[in-house]
């Protein structure tokens, strides 16, 4: 089943400016590992090295941050959409 | 909220000034009493700043303080609209007081003409009622978080990037808090600023517009605000979304087992986060080379490779001659192509602060290629060696 990733702007350098991308799997955690794959660059921005989700990085399935669902283990259904929302400060940080 | 009685009565003046507000049954006489008797401090005054100042003023709430120590500078203008041409170069606090004073002489203005910081914080933030984050660095938007969970002050919150923006409001009574929804800010230099990535500045307008859309609903007590909800707002191709966001309980500020109970040092909060290797390598970890060395190896024939790792509209700005161009999101996928055109030659990264050359000489490094940052990009060498290329 394939499902859409919203892909933020400030990562989008990662992913050669594709503001969306199609990928499969039947988790969260699935879906980003074939995001992952396919744009390797993107995976430091999503994940620590020791492969936990990054803190300053939340992904929501539709309007439901995973953290209070089934975290990357979270099922996906058809129609699905997955949000990366990244913090953002704006200015000079 | 304040009780009916202690509110300030409104003038003749008033009652004109706010009769699109009076006749408003949601608002009436007494909630523009609440207005007036509201007072809201502002931190920063900038980009989001600006609209929510002019909108809070025109809307007659009472007291509106300000906290900012910068200058304005020519490139604010295109998005900070409290501030003129004429305002150049003198105090945003000066430039703000002065048009928002022009705008409702009736309204009090507290300027406070210093940095935040986690000892003043919590003697600024105690006299107002809401604080509106218009901030650009994580470490005040923790402390402005941190001391709104500590007071019980709710925090109107707005951010930007590019074309995208986001508002919430935190710390209100049941309400999540900036940490429950990031826990943690990125290492320094992972995210790209607004000084290098840009901004639409009609962005702001619209962000800093909710913020004071938020800020008013929260002094009259009334309507839904944003808490529990992050809105997102998509400018480029115009578009509202929002997420649900919930209290956590394993928050560390406003959680069911508090471990922060005071302001902690927040500069050391979010540069102790360590980096993970390759792009998000910490920048000052690199080699450096100054302008006047790269410029004397120029002028000397020496031999020397400068990578431009920029975007291309900004290379179309202005350019070191005889650069290559590689923006640094393909250069994971280019990296072969530089040592391959440097044949030999040492090799120099530059961008335009020098943020981004540092993430790509780490990156450069990783793949066992030598290159040195030229420090503080090509903005310092306009300063130093070329002045006549414009500066942006």
């Amino acid at each position: 089943m394939g499902y859409r990733v919203l892909i933020p702007t400030p990562l989008r350098p990662y992913t050669e400016q594709q503001e969306a991308v199609d990928v499969e799997g039947g988790t969260v955690g699935e879906a980003l590992a074939a995001l992952t794959d396919r744009y390797t660059a993107l995976r430091h921005h999503l994940y620590a090295e020791n492969g936990t989700m990054r803190h300053f990085v939340n992904v929501y399935v539709n309007d439901d941050d995973i953290r209070y669902l089934e975290r990357e283990a979270t099922a996906l259904k058809a129609g699905d959409v997955i949000s990366i929302i990244p913090s953002v400060a704006g200015g000079v940080s | 909220m304040t009780e009916s009685a202690s509110l300030p009565e409104l003038s003749h003046a008033d009652v004109q000034r706010y009769s699109r507000h009076l006749i408003l049954p949601e608002v009436g006489p007494d909630g523009q009493r609440r207005l007036k008797a509201g007072r809201v401090l502002c931190v920063g005054a900038g980009g989001l700043g600006s609209p929510a100042a002019l909108y809070l003023v025109a809307a007659g709430v009472g007291t509106i303080g300000i906290i900012d120590f910068d200058v304005v500078d020519v490139s604010n203008l295109q998005r900070q609209v409290l501030h003129g041409t004429a305002d150049v170069g003198r105090s945003k606090l000066a430039s703000a007081r002065d048009r928002l004073s022009a705008l409702n002489p009736s309204v009090t203005i507290e300027p406070h003409d210093t940095a935040l910081t986690s000892s003043n914080a919590l003697e600024l933030f105690r006299d107002y009622d809401v604080i509106l984050d218009g901030t650009d660095n994580f470490a005040t938007r923790y402390l402005v978080n941190d001391a709104c969970v500590l007071l019980g002050k709710p925090n109107a919150y707005g951010s930007i990037f590019r074309f995208e923006g986001q508002a919430s409001v935190f710390a209100t009574k049941d309400g999540p808090c900036y940490r429950c929804l990031y826990p943690e800010p990125p290492p320094p230099g992972l995210v790209p600023s607004c000084a290098e990535g840009g901004v639409l500045g009609v962005l702001p307008g619209v962000i800093g517009t909710i913020q004071a859309t938020e800020t008013i609903k929260l002094l009259l007590g009334g309507g839904t605000t944003l808490a529990g909800r992050l809105l997102l707002y998509d400018a480029w191709h115009m578009r509202f979304r929002e997420l649900k966001l919930r209290r956590d309980p394993a928050c560390p500020i406003c959680g069911d087992n508090r471990t922060i109970r005071e302001l902690i040092d927040y500069e050391q909060f979010c540069g102790m986060t360590q980096p993970s290797a390759g792009v998000a390598a910490a920048p000052t970890s690199s080699p450096e080379m100054t302008v006047d060395e790269l410029n004397r190896m120029i002028v000397t024939d020496e031999p020397v490779f400068v990578l431009d790792v920029r975007e291309p509209q900004e290379f179309q700005i202005c350019r070191i001659p005889g650069t290559m161009l590689i923006p640094l999101g393909q250069l994971p996928a280019r990296i072969l192509e530089v040592p391959a055109s440097a044949a030999g030659r040492p090799i120099v990264v530059h961008c335009k602060m020098g943020g981004r050359s540092a993430k790509a000489v780490a990156l450069l490094r990783e793949h066992g290629i030598e290159a040195s940052n030229l420090t503080g990009g090509i903005l310092a060498w306009i300063d130093k060696i070329d002045p006549t290329l414009p500066k942006y």
